[in-house]
């Protein structure tokens, strides 16, 4: 004969296991509520940069007269020299991803990471919304590939070359058209972005 | 620390033990079997060519005779396909088929029928290797159905599967050999004094009635059909250099006598002289006259096939545009008596490597890649934005700096053109961009991409407004040609 203690053990057990069961199966339905769509539009969660803020030089694109604009802000910093490469590099995509951005980005567009490679060398790692949503055409991807080098190469000193790497890998063009499987010369982009700068 | 030869001469030879001189000779095998091609072009191999796929295997030989892998040559054509070594005995399994054979035998069991070999069946590490000739008689029993298999060439067709071609000679000046193949192909070119030749390592293309085809004309007398291990080949004799451009998806070649070598076209009145010469184009056909150089313009849809480039609306495609206006510029250029080659005249892919090597192989004195885009007004021209390193080493010149030295050639072209364009009031903008293939290009190189002329991206089809832009780029060209192709 089955002890009295032993069914009653089994029986709020088996109780215990529907009631989490029937728990687990609301959150799901809650969770599946929530659309795809909104989760994706939330921008990059802001770095946890804090302290005294300095002053930087981005340069912006803006597709409206297909230009490249440089314009100081004032951001907080990290001291690592890596760190500020990829806050500056946030900052920028802050804009971008702005609503009234004047250089639209894909949503979910985000820098991944930025290594300094001694000597002079940057490898800014997109990820694949970044490359995968982005519009495709000469002057709007050599935009995009400028702003993001030349506001580089303006705030961090002695970055001579640059790779730009999409999820970590190599890839032909960023949408079709701007190279990327090559480096980028620092002093060949200067002289494209002071092209970009004027708007004829 | 420096040793004289009296020093040298009171040095100990070190003395080589056998186990030394084993290793010693594995290290020098070694060494030898990866400096040596490893008979990577004189392999023998198979072709075999059917509806699920073409493919190649090696072919050994063994007591006088070629062999192949039975299991290597029937896996890739089903899904069912097993092979079992039971002691001397190597049973195959193919769909409904089963087939057995004896290692060191020459009679087989296919589908419970006796077979004979032309040589005994080997057993290699589990592998069944029958004799090449073999396979007439065997594949169709296994398969089920018809083969055609020419043991001279190596090639086996399963089934219907022959891509034909006919040739035909257009006499009209400068003459074309046309070639329609019944199926597209992608075969390797190369060109050779007095000859071009076309190698189909993957395509089943079959000799047409003769093997020889002659034409009756001086510049293109024949050509000549061959197959041999596993591959085809089709050699057009030329009396000038010749090259070749595809069109149609892949089914259509023509080849045509290299711009360089055609006789000067005739100039309509106020087009200035020809360019002299280039003399950094060292393996260029020689010019027909000495000292005189023909502009020869070759014209890049960009994009293509898969890669539809910009979407510039639901319903237009970049590719479809750059198509159209490389058509056209086509027209315009060769209006004003400047040859053309228009690289994508079809919907084909066609890599960035693909297109510079093309370009660079047929040595124009102007390359023009066409693009469209859906922002911006009017044109913008682009000429090569340089990438770091590239360092060129005496004769060999670096394939992403390639165009370093064309460079100021490219800005007096996109300068001529911005020149038409303003003067047409169409919206012009010059600039460096890193696009692919201008780097690479051995030659005067711009890049086009035309917006739309107003916010309606739809216009850009518009045959009025294209017409209007190749018409300014064509005259620019021609107003800057005689300061093309000599680099600086």
């Amino acid at each position: 004969m089955i002890p009295r203690q032993f069914l009653i053990s089994t029986g709020v057990l088996l109780l215990a296991v529907l009631a989490l069961g029937f728990y687990a199966g609301r959150m799901r339905g809650r969770a599946s509520q929530i659309s795809p769509a909104v989760a994706n539009t939330q921008p990059p969660v802001a770095p946890p940069v804090s302290g005294p803020t300095e002053r930087v030089t981005l340069y912006v694109a803006f597709d409206d007269p297909g230009v490249l604009r440089s314009q100081g802000a004032e951001i907080p910093l990290p001291s690592a020299r890596q760190q500020r490469a990829e806050e500056l590099l946030r900052t920028l995509l802050a804009i971008y991803l702005s609503k009234n951005s004047p250089h639209p980005l894909a949503l979910g567009a985000e820098v991944r990471a930025v290594y300094l490679v001694t000597p002079g060398v940057a490898i800014i790692d997109l990820n694949s919304a970044f490359a995968n949503g982005h519009r495709s055409g000469v002057l709007e991807e050599e935009l995009t590939v400028a702003s993001l080098i030349q506001t580089l190469v303006a705030n961090i000193p002695d970055i001579l070359r640059v790779k730009i790497l999409v999820d970590g890998k190599e890839r032909e063009t960023l949408a079709g058209h701007a190279d990327l499987s090559d480096f980028y010369d620092t002093g060949a982009v200067a002289l494209l972005a002071s092209q970009l700068q004027n708007a004829q | 620390m420096r040793l004289s030869a009296l020093d040298c001469a009171h040095i100990p030879k070190p003395r080589l033990t056998p186990k030394m001189r084993i290793r010693g000779t594995m290290l020098l095998a070694l060494l030898l079997a990866a400096i040596l091609p490893a008979g990577s072009a004189n392999e023998k191999k198979i072709t075999v060519y059917s509806a699920i796929s073409n493919y190649s295997l090696p072919v050994t030989d063994r007591n006088s005779l070629e062999y192949v892998g039975l299991l290597e040559v029937i896996e890739p054509l089903a899904r069912n396909v097993n092979s079992r070594t039971d002691g001397l005995r190597w049973k195959l399994h193919f769909n409904d088929a089963d087939a057995e054979f004896t290692a060191g035998k020459g009679r087989a069991k296919v589908r419970g029928r006796d077979v004979d070999l032309p040589g005994n069946f080997l057993l290699e590490s589990g592998r069944g290797l029958v004799p090449l000739t073999s396979l007439g008689t065997l594949l169709p029993r296994l398969l089920g159905t018809s083969i055609t298999f020419n043991p001279g060439s190596r090639r086996l067709f399963v089934g219907n599967v022959a891509t034909h071609f006919t040739a035909q000679l257009s006499h009209t000046p400068p003459p074309r050999l046309v070639m329609n193949f019944s199926a597209p192909v992608n075969p390797t070119i190369a060109t050779e004094p007095g000859r071009l030749r076309m190698s189909f390592n993957r395509e089943p293309v079959v000799a047409p009635g003769t093997p020889t085809l002659t034409f009756d004309d001086a510049a293109i007398p024949s050509a000549v059909f061959s197959e041999n291990n596993g591959a085809a080949e089709i050699a057009v004799n030329g009396t000038a250099p010749l090259m070749a451009s595809f069109s149609n998806d892949g089914r259509t070649i023509t080849i045509a006598p290299a711009p360089q070598q055609m006789s000067a076209p005739s100039a309509p009145a106020g087009v200035p002289g020809t360019a002299p010469a280039t003399p950094s184009a060292s393996n260029a056909p020689a010019a027909a006259a000495p000292g005189v150089r023909h502009f020869f313009a070759v014209v890049d849809a960009s994009h293509g096939g898969d890669d539809r480039g910009a979407a510039l609306s639901d319903k237009l495609a970049e590719k479809d545009v750059t198509l159209a206006l490389a058509r056209r510029l086509r027209q315009e250029l060769e209006s004003r008596g400047m040859s053309t080659l228009v690289l994508r005249d079809s919907d084909v892919n066609l890599s960035f490597d693909q297109r510079a090597v093309f370009t660079n192989t047929a040595h124009p004195t102007i390359y023009i890649a066409l693009h469209a885009a859906s922002d911006g007004k009017g044109v913008r021209l682009y000429t090569a934005m340089i990438p770091a390193g590239g360092e060129n080493n005496g004769p060999f010149v670096a394939w992403d700096t390639a165009q370093t030295h064309f460079l100021p050639a490219s800005q007096i072209a996109a300068q001529g053109v911005a020149s038409e364009l303003g003067r047409r009031q169409i919206q012009v903008r010059t600039l460096l961009a890193p696009v692919r293939p201008l780097n690479n290009l051995i030659a005067a190189a711009i890049a086009v991409e035309v917006g739309p002329p107003g916010t309606d991206v739809m216009d850009l089809n518009l045959p009025a407004y294209q017409q209007n832009v190749v018409s300014a780029v064509a005259n620019g060209l021609l107003a800057v040609r005689d300061r093309l192709g000599v680099p600086q």
